[in-house]
């Protein structure tokens, strides 16, 4: 009898992976995202295996070279100082996706804990987390970044750290919005009545059904953390020269427009592309989970 | 009367979220590791001079005395002095505050005026080709990095067709200043002066632009997705059935009920856009307050930083304070309930 209850409990769940994967498989726009999200990942964590230069990433200087076009010896051209572009973008994507990661990993979990408790107990607990959130929601994050680079050091532990503390917002509101609506809900009601301890309505029961929201939610986030650690290193306040960095490669290289185009659209192409790359793929998981209020 | 309760209330949190804002941005700024007079003078000075600095800014006082100054000095409009320009930090934003505003403005006017219409598009033509060009660029206006789009469009207008200044605000030595409102295109206008409109429009254009995109992709996927929840409403169908006229049913029956989502995405996506004022206007070498608040964050002058925060979250407050109040012109169950549900 058991046995066959797993059986019958497992056999509709496999398949529907299956189908979701079939799904998500038919949807040009997330497939787009997902590879270029793959090979974006894949080539940061190989870098130093694929690049065709990779000692350009310290402060190599090689004056013979330098500001050469785009060709089959260097695929995005050289920088001023004679360094290859295409490994410098590669290394780059290590910083953005490192960022993305460190920024996100932060903001998600509390985000999801403030918005869970603000929206399942309500009264006062509810007015003070979200009138906190309405505060941190007014300051720009990139404007926080900036003035927390003025006060400490521009880096990119600090400018981390400062966008970190702004984003959660976004998750506080997204996590409580969704369980203001399951709070009422018949399977959370069963668990209070069958006097389970609040960590587990919270956790167990609520935060489940919160799943896919997070996960569109964080797949279109990682290209706006991405874009927003970008415009911090252009303005030189993210993460130091001579470590490539997208941001400030396009910084340094808009020096020499229209001359030598290639060294600052380039790498900001390859901004473009990563944060393409995971916008899609939060489009796509968002048709496929239908979430349509996550943006 | 509900509706002005429920302005009244908003007021209120908004007066909240800014006496939050104080503190958050006070403690950011005296939360400097070593002390900011030292930070402001820089390692040559003497012990002397940091202590002279300490007492003029107030350093030497108790924390909780230093905010209260703090406070008062916001409460009379008074941020203190900016040690880069050694000027009032007042005067140095109300100066450059206007050429904000009116880069703001536009970018806003372009956002709405181009990305709600090309929503309605998308949204009347659903998985045509019209949705699919829409779509195509709302994803990448949402994905281009203002600064690359900055860059792109003065390579572009600037160096390849030579049609549009890329930099600055009026051209050089140009016979003209804002006097009245401090913006360029309404001072041109009371003053009588088309060529100063005209001048003062080609230098705006490209900035705006830059600043535009982002939002004017949100505005377009919103509508669009709000155009088609209320497409499937039975009073459209009703009014279909009924004959009415097909502009007057998509324009006034669809777009406007449609139009409360993008709005409200509008007062939150300001955030942000005010973040990517400070790279466009570094690019485009826009006299505002934004690249004020970059040679000053460079400089370490906190006092400055503090305002240009504080001011920016002010302005963030009180453009959702008008967007609430548009909400409300626009949506009448807010008008007559004070709510939305």
């Amino acid at each position: 009898m058991s046995d066959d209850m797993v059986l019958r409990d497992d056999a509709p769940r496999l398949s529907s992976a299956y189908q979701s994967w079939y799904r998500f498989s038919r949807n040009p726009t997330a497939m787009i995202g997902l590879v270029i999200v793959t090979v974006c990942v894949l080539a940061a964590l190989l870098a130093p295996w694929i690049t065709p230069y990779p000692d350009h990433i310290g402060a190599v200087v090689n004056f013979r070279a330098r500001h050469l076009p785009p060709s089959a010896d260097y695929w995005f051209g050289t920088d001023n100082v004679g360094r290859d572009i295409f490994t410098r973008v590669i290394f780059g994507f290590r910083v953005s996706l490192l960022l993305a990661v460190v920024v996100l990993g932060t903001a998600i979990p509390i985000g999801t804990i403030l918005g869970l408790t603000a929206g399942y107990f309500g009264g006062w607990v509810e007015i003070v987390i979200m009138r906190f959130t309405d505060i941190a929601l007014a300051i720009p994050p990139l404007v926080m970044a900036l003035a927390v680079a003025a006060v400490l050091s521009p880096d990119l532990v600090n400018s981390m750290l400062a966008i970190a503390a702004l984003w959660w917002t976004w998750h506080t509101r997204l996590i409580y919005s969704i369980t203001r609506q399951l709070r009422a809900r018949e399977f959370v009601e069963a668990a209070e009545t069958l006097g389970a301890s609040k960590f587990h309505i919270l956790f167990r029961e609520i935060l489940p059904n919160c799943v896919s929201a997070i996960a569109v939610k964080t797949s279109l986030d990682c290209g706006f953390v991405i874009l927003v650690g970008a415009s911090l290193s252009f303005l030189g306040l993210g993460i130091q020269p001579p470590t490539p960095d997208l941001g400030t490669m396009v910084a340094s290289g808009s020096a020499f427009l229209p001359d030598y185009w290639w060294e600052s659209v380039l790498p900001g192409c390859a901004i473009l592309f990563i944060a393409l790359g995971f916008n899609l793929l939060g489009d796509g998981l968002r048709d496929l989970y239908d979430v349509e209020n996550v943006r | 009367m509900e509706f002005l309760r429920f302005l009244l209330r908003r007021v209120l949190w908004s007066l909240l979220v800014l006496i939050g804002l104080s503190i958050v941005i006070f403690i950011i700024a005296r939360a400097v590791p070593g002390d900011p007079a030292r930070m402001a003078l820089g390692p040559t000075a003497t012990q002397e001079q940091v202590a002279d600095l300490q007492q003029k800014l107030g350093l030497d006082r108790p924390i909780v005395e230093q905010y209260g100054l703090f406070i008062v000095g916001l409460a009379h409009g008074d941020l203190g002095r900016s040690l880069l320009t050694e000027r009032p930090v007042n005067d140095d934003i109300r100066d450059t505050f206007a050429a904000t505003l009116e880069l703001v403005l536009a970018t806003i006017f372009i956002a709405v005026l181009i990305g709600v219409p090309l929503g309605v598009v998308a949204a009347y033509w659903k998985d045509r080709w019209p949705d699919n060009v829409v779509r195509i660029v709302a994803i990448f206006s949402a994905v281009t990095p203002s600064f690359f789009l900055a860059l792109l469009l003065q390579i572009l207008a600037g160096y390849v067709l030579h049609i549009l200044p890329t930099t600055g605000r009026l051209p050089p030595n140009f016979d003209f200043a804002p006097s009245h409102t401090g913006l360029v295109l309404i001072d041109a206008l009371i003053a009588g002066r088309p060529d100063a409109f005209l001048e003062g429009l080609r230098y705006l254009l490209l900035p705006a632009i830059a600043l535009a995109a982002a939002t004017m992709g949100q505005m377009a996927r919103i509508t669009r997705s709000s155009m088609i929840d209320v497409s499937s409403q039975d009073y459209i169908e009703a009014s279909r059935a009924f004959g009415v006229p097909e502009w007057i049913r998509v324009c006034k029956y669809m777009l406007r009920p449609s139009f409360v989502p993008p709005l409200t995405i509008l007062g939150l996506e300001f955030a942000s856009l005010i973040g990517n004022a400070f790279v466009v206007e570094l690019v485009f070498a826009w006299p505002g307050m934004a690249a004020y608040g970059i040679r000053t964050i460079l400089q370490k002058d906190l006092n400055a930083v503090m305002g240009v925060v504080m001011v920016s979250g002010v302005f963030f407050v009180l453009v959702n304070l008008v967007i609430d109040l548009l909400v409300g012109l626009v949506d009448p169950r807010v008008r007559i309930r004070g709510s939305r549900q």
